[in-house]
């Protein structure tokens, strides 16, 4: 569990991070989104204790992470993957981690085979691709079998097969009752990845729902229809609220409607679909979306 | 699935600062390019003392009687020349701000805290490590350096045995430069932060600036005797005739510039850590 209160960040006249809240529940992914300098790194480092707050409170398990002697064994964490030593070996660099928090040797062959770097072991860091690091980085967040886990944009230079695993990793270490709160500027790898969203924006929040609240903020996604029957499928798509655009005769662009109410429309109408395909927003463009409607947003936030 | 599950993190056994020591030690021990700084320096300066003793070797019949029967300036000063200490300095300085700003400059210091969020303890379990490395670096140097010196000297009886009158304050002084530049370029590290920076401050700090203050008024005297070189100079010199124009400091002051520089170095890079975001 950790709990954000109030937090707020300032450097010099520039604010970071502005009178944050938010919790984040044990048993859930929890994708941390916001664009480009929107604080998601800083937040994450004032969990860390590695920034201080300018005010407002942060708390991992009910206790300020700093005044933790030891940490491994209460946060895992993987903030950049560059954060290591290129001269050092992937062995030596855990094998150091471990022995400051008194975690057995054996965990390091354990977390090394985990990430699938034992072949690596001992090679140096400094050899390592980004994915090789992002991997090491995950193993460093795994040496303590911490209850929460906390990762920085974790997908940045993993190939598709290391991006499905960490998928599954995510969602394994949450099964087990882990706090997983993982971050990213691109919505469309939360969508398979997280089951609740924190959305930031320039320090502040915008939104913290489950991902399917989120995803039914409808008017932010498009739906792309193609179909021989545009005509008949259109009317219907616009009775349940939907605005459809039509792209050109076998085409039709709907926002609005989830793809699978669009689906089920068309099977009960006996429309035959050729296409149906969910347009992923990019999270600037849905944030954009987000920002624009602030004002009405706000009313219902009693923030 | 070899991830155990254990949400609540039940058994924390207690923090011990002797992890910290072991951890600060692999961390040290696990970089080659270290490895080789230990070898490499150690070589050049022992290369560097044990060449003066074989100029003075051959340059002998040259010098006069009264020269010749000096056997402080032949078996120890030869043992451990200024050029000696200055390397040793270079080396120990450069290489004690890397332990500290090797880790700011890669991002690893961030990994580090994360693991240990007692900063304090980590800073000073890196100390510690680097106060012990370095004294048994000074020690296996000065020892070699004095060996070799001695037994090229022994030719011209001009060999000094550890027993005559300042032998062990020459060996002394000259093992603890080693721990001591390895600290004050910890110390600067602590402050700057940024590896090339900090190598070029330590340097200047440590070799340049006491050139800079001449003993001729007493101002710049005490600042010239305050600064680790000068002390270092203090105790290994015993010439008699020092010019009476030149304050001079006095052994006991120096050895307390060694104690200060040490004690200072460890506080404000335990203050200045703890305090600064990473």
């Amino acid at each position: 569990m950790i709990e954000v209160h109030e937090l707020t960040k300032r450097y010099g006249r520039t604010t970071a991070v502005n009178g944050l809240t938010f919790t984040v529940r044990p048993g859930h992914v929890t994708g941390f989104l916001g664009p480009n300098g929107a604080g998601k790194s800083t937040t994450l480092r004032m969990i860390l204790g590695l920034n201080a707050p300018t005010s407002g409170t942060v708390t991992v398990g009910g206790q300020v992470f700093r005044d933790r002697p030891r940490g491994l064994r209460q946060v895992g964490a993987l903030l950049d993957a560059h954060d290591v030593h290129g001269g050092r070996s992937a062995a030596a660099h855990l094998s150091a981690l471990a022995h400051s928090n008194r975690i057995p040797a054996a965990r390091v062959a354990r977390v090394l085979e985990e990430v699938g770097l034992t072949a690596a072991a001992r090679r140096r860091i400094g050899g390592f691709s980004l994915g090789m690091k992002q991997r090491l980085g995950i193993a460093t967040a795994l040496l303590g079998d911490p209850p929460v886990l906390l990762f920085d944009e974790p997908l940045n230079g993993l190939d598709p097969e290391g991006v499905l695993w960490v998928r599954g990793l995510f969602q394994r270490l949450a099964a087990e009752g882990r706090t997983v709160f993982v971050s990213s500027h691109l919505m469309s790898e939360m969508e398979n990845t997280a089951d609740h969203l924190v959305v930031i924006g320039r320090g502040e929040l915008i939104a913290d729902e489950s991902l399917a609240a989120f995803s039914a903020r409808g008017n932010r996604l498009s739906v792309t229809v193609r179909t021989p029957d545009a005509e008949r499928l259109a009317p219907l798509l616009t009775a349940e609220g939907a605005a459809v655009r039509h792209e050109d005769e076998r085409t039709l662009s709907v926002t609005g409607l989830p793809a699978d109410r669009i689906g089920e429309l068309a099977f009960q109408h006996r429309v035959l679909l050729q296409e149906l395909a969910t347009q992923a927003a990019s999270l600037e463009r849905a944030f954009m979306e987000l920002t624009a409607d602030r004002a009405e947003f706000l009313a219902g936030d009693p923030r | 699935m070899t991830l155990t599950a254990v949400p609540a993190a039940a058994t924390e056994p207690s923090a011990r600062f002797r992890d910290l020591l072991h951890s600060e030690w692999i961390k040290l021990w696990s970089l080659r390019s270290i490895r080789w700084a230990f070898l490499l320096g150690g070589l050049a300066i022992i290369g560097i003392n044990a060449s003066a003793a074989m100029a003075d070797y051959n340059n002998w019949p040259h010098y006069s009687p009264a020269m010749q029967a000096d056997p402080w300036m032949w078996g120890l000063r030869d043992s451990f020349t200024n050029e000696g200490g200055m390397v040793l300095m270079l080396v120990a300085g450069s290489m004690g701000a890397i332990t500290l700003v090797g880790e700011y400059g890669t991002g690893l210091i961030r990994t580090t805290f994360g693991a240990v969020p007692d900063r304090r303890s980590v800073v000073l379990a890196k100390t510690a490590v680097v106060t012990v490395v370095f004294t048994g670096f000074g020690l296996a140097v000065v020892i070699a350096s004095y060996l070799a010196g001695n037994s090229i000297l022994a030719g011209r009886h001009a060999d000094a045995s550890l027993s005559s009158p300042g032998a062990v304050r020459v060996l002394a002084a000259s093992v603890l430069l080693s721990p001591l530049a390895a600290l004050a370029g910890l110390g600067l590290g602590a402050i700057i932060r940024h590896s090339a920076t900090t190598m070029v401050t330590t340097a200047f700090v440590l070799l340049l600036l006491p050139n800079l203050f001449t003993e001729r008024r007493w101002w710049s005297a005490a600042v010239n005797h305050a600064m680790l070189y000068s002390a270092w100079r203090r105790l290994v010199d015993s010439n008699p005739q020092y010019p009476a124009v030149l304050h001079r400091a006095s052994v006991g002051g120096s050895w307390t510039v060694f104690a200060v520089w040490s004690l200072l170095a460890v506080v404000v890079a335990v203050v200045l850590v703890d305090r600064r975001d990473v």
